[in-house]
């Protein structure tokens, strides 16, 4: 009798993982070996990377097309700064908090951006973050047009001297990333990731097989949202200041995010980590270009997307077969000491 | 009640320049399923050529325009041969990712040459002129002029569509390209006469926008917005559909900003999601699904 089981991991992703728990591990001691500037350039990337693999799980494997991604870091930061300031909340629990809000928020607003279709949808969900941003600049008590600042009190809060604290948030965002990235792999590895995958192949045979293809769609978006929202929080808390164009700023959460995820490889959960660090690398080196930047970010973006649309991780997976995250299924027989085969 | 009337009839003028944004990016996602998002900085773009035009030779905006629309016809021919037509296909991701790239490419090298500081079209005379239409409510003849501009272009645009030789073969490869490519079209060539005429539409719209008020590179992303909004509102499809829309989503943004000056913009967002709540496939849809 031939057992047929389900594997995930292969050769390259039993060595990547680890791979990754070791980087994990370095990159949590990093206050033993970095200085201040390191460790906040390394929390800086560990957001993008959050945000750009939450954007390619939307638009990489559920297809929903998403340039107004702003709307939930804008609504998560703007979230606690209300909690910590106007309902005493301590700022650590204001980021789950806050993220736990948006993602009900993001149920009626799904509710009607679904009525959009491929494209439409798209602009639409730039049209709703446009909504939240002017709505944030009528609250006066959050500062209105011009923002406010987060008082001291509430940041030593954390912890009492600047170093604690500046470990402490580091930690957090450290934390809140492999969380996310946790989050991603659970649920492409549930029975909704074959769903996804089963959409992104062939949408009207998945239907017809029974799967509720709006239903996966709306839970992704939210909890797409309820990641983003967690991170906006996180990194306005770094900020220490806040102003709706800041909040909901379509460069920085969005077009950034989408390069960074369209250069490093669409569709792959390694793909947006390559390209928040080619970003950075990008950045770093050519920081004194200004506008300029933005401008060759945009061509690269361009040219990548129009000759070699799978990205880099896309280009590495073709030549060398690799991959991090045990997430292919591949099929088992048992056969009476044979050896197990992998299927596609 | 006649200051309601005033901020009616300016809303509807307004009306007329949203469905000039809105005539391009609907004509080309009516022939080829592409939305542009780029389309408000190329209305920004054609804006400030029609200002290089009209400071360098000395001329007024309609002489500039008369530069300007061919060469932004012939921007949008080359920009559909070289990178958009490279995107079509079944997959959503392509165009939108590149137009929107192209959109972060215009904007910042714009800023790059033109600063951030805003500029306008000096128009003249005619840019105070008004009328009274009645005691207490008067209209400009620039609003007016531009409103008429707006109908007879969506006007022209239903001609070609609906009456010419050029309107079929749009037609034709809207409802089936391979088919259309069997009856002896090129549809690259067809896909690229549709963008040279829709970037034609945002010359007139860019220069519309320049004398009408000040404008700066970052303002593209809000006239793709009007634009799409008007659409939207209007229903798909139907180009006097698009105009209506236009219109109710200038009156929307007049009333609001009567009520409250920070409300003008968020109201125009409103009218459109209650459209959307209420009646998502717009006012007066053409086609479905």
């Amino acid at each position: 009798m031939k057992e047929v089981r389900v594997e995930y991991a292969n050769q390259a992703s039993r060595i990547g993982i680890w791979l990754m728990l070791l980087a994990v591990v370095v990159l949590a001691a990093a206050p033993a070996w970095g200085g201040r500037d390191d460790l906040r350039l390394l929390s800086e990337i560990y957001a993008y990377v959050g945000l750009a693999s939450l954007w390619n799980l939307l638009a990489g494997y559920a297809g929903l097309v998403s340039v107004g991604q702003q709307a939930y870091v804008g609504l998560g930061a703007y979230l606690l700064f209300a909690l910590t300031l106007r309902a005493g909340l301590p700022p650590l629990w204001a980021i789950p908090v806050a993220g736990v809000i948006v993602a009900a928020l993001a149920v009626p607003v799904a509710a009607l951006l679904f009525r959009l279709r491929g494209h439409y949808f798209a602009i639409g969900t730039w049209i709703v973050a446009e909504v939240f941003r002017l709505l944030a600049s009528q609250i006066a008590v959050l500062g209105g047009g011009s923002g406010l600042s987060l008082p001291a009190g509430i940041v030593t809060s954390i912890a009492a001297t600047r170093q604690e604290r500046e470990f402490v948030i580091y930690w957090v965002a450290l934390a809140l990333v492999v969380l996310v990235l946790l989050l991603i792999v659970w649920l492409l590895r549930s029975r909704y990731g074959l769903a996804l995958k089963a959409i992104r192949d062939n949408e009207l045979a998945a239907r017809s097989n029974g799967i509720d293809v709006t239903r996966i769609k709306v839970i992704v978006y939210i909890i797409t949202a309820f990641g983003t929202a967690m991170i906006g929080a996180l990194i306005f808390l770094q900020k220490l200041r806040i102003s709706p164009d800041a909040a909901f700023s379509v460069n920085d959460w969005t077009a950034f995010v989408i390069f960074m995820t369209v250069i490093g490889g669409i569709g792959r959960i390694e793909g947006p980590i390559v390209g928040a660090v080619v970003f950075f690398v990008l950045r770093q080196t050519l920081a004194d270009l200004g506008t300029l930047y933005l401008l060759l970010l945009g061509t690269v973006a361009i040219v990548v997307m129009l000759w070699a649309p799978k990205g880099i991780w896309g280009l590495i997976v073709e030549r060398f077969g690799w991959q991090v995250f045990p997430l292919e299924r591949h099929v088992v027989l048992d056969d009476r000491g044979a050896r197990p085969r992998s299927g596609p | 009640m006649l200051d309601w009337i005033n901020v009616i009839v300016q809303g509807v003028l307004v009306g007329g320049l949203y469905a000039m944004f809105a005539a391009g990016l609907s004509l080309i996602f009516g022939i080829m399923r592409l939305v542009n998002i780029a389309h408000g900085d190329l209305i920004v773009l054609a804006a400030y050529l029609a200002l290089v035009a009209a400071e360098t030779l000395g001329i007024g905006p309609l002489a500039a325009l008369l530069i300007v629309a061919p060469l932004m016809a012939l921007i949008g021919y080359g920009l559909q041969r070289l990178v958009l037509n490279r995107t079509l296909g079944d997959d959503l991701l392509p165009p939108l990712l590149v137009t929107f790239g192209l959109s972060v490419i215009i904007q910042n090298g714009l800023l790059e040459i033109f600063s951030a500081d805003s500029r306008r079209l000096q128009a003249g005379a005619i840019e105070v002129a008004s009328f009274p239409l009645m005691e207490g409510v008067s209209i400009g003849v620039l609003p007016l002029l531009s409103f008429a501009v707006a109908v007879a272009v969506i006007g022209a645009l239903q001609f070609v569509l609906y009456r010419t030789a050029l309107g079929r073969a749009f037609r034709a490869t809207a409802d089936d390209p391979s088919v259309a490519q069997l009856m002896g079209l090129d549809n690259r060539h067809i896909f690229g006469l549709a963008m040279a005429l829709s970037l034609a539409v945002v010359a007139v719209a860019g220069v519309l926008l320049a004398v009408r008020a000040n404008f700066d590179p970052a303002i593209g992303p809000a006239r793709l917005i009007f634009g799409f909004e008007s659409v939207i509102i209007g229903g798909l499809g139907s180009l006097w559909g698009t105009l209506i829309g236009g219109i109710l989503l200038g009156v929307a943004q007049a009333i609001g900003a009567e009520i409250d000056p920070g409300w003008q913009t968020l109201a125009g967002h409103l009218a459109f999601l209650l459209v959307l709540a209420v009646r998502p496939e717009g006012l007066f849809p053409k086609v479905r699904g």
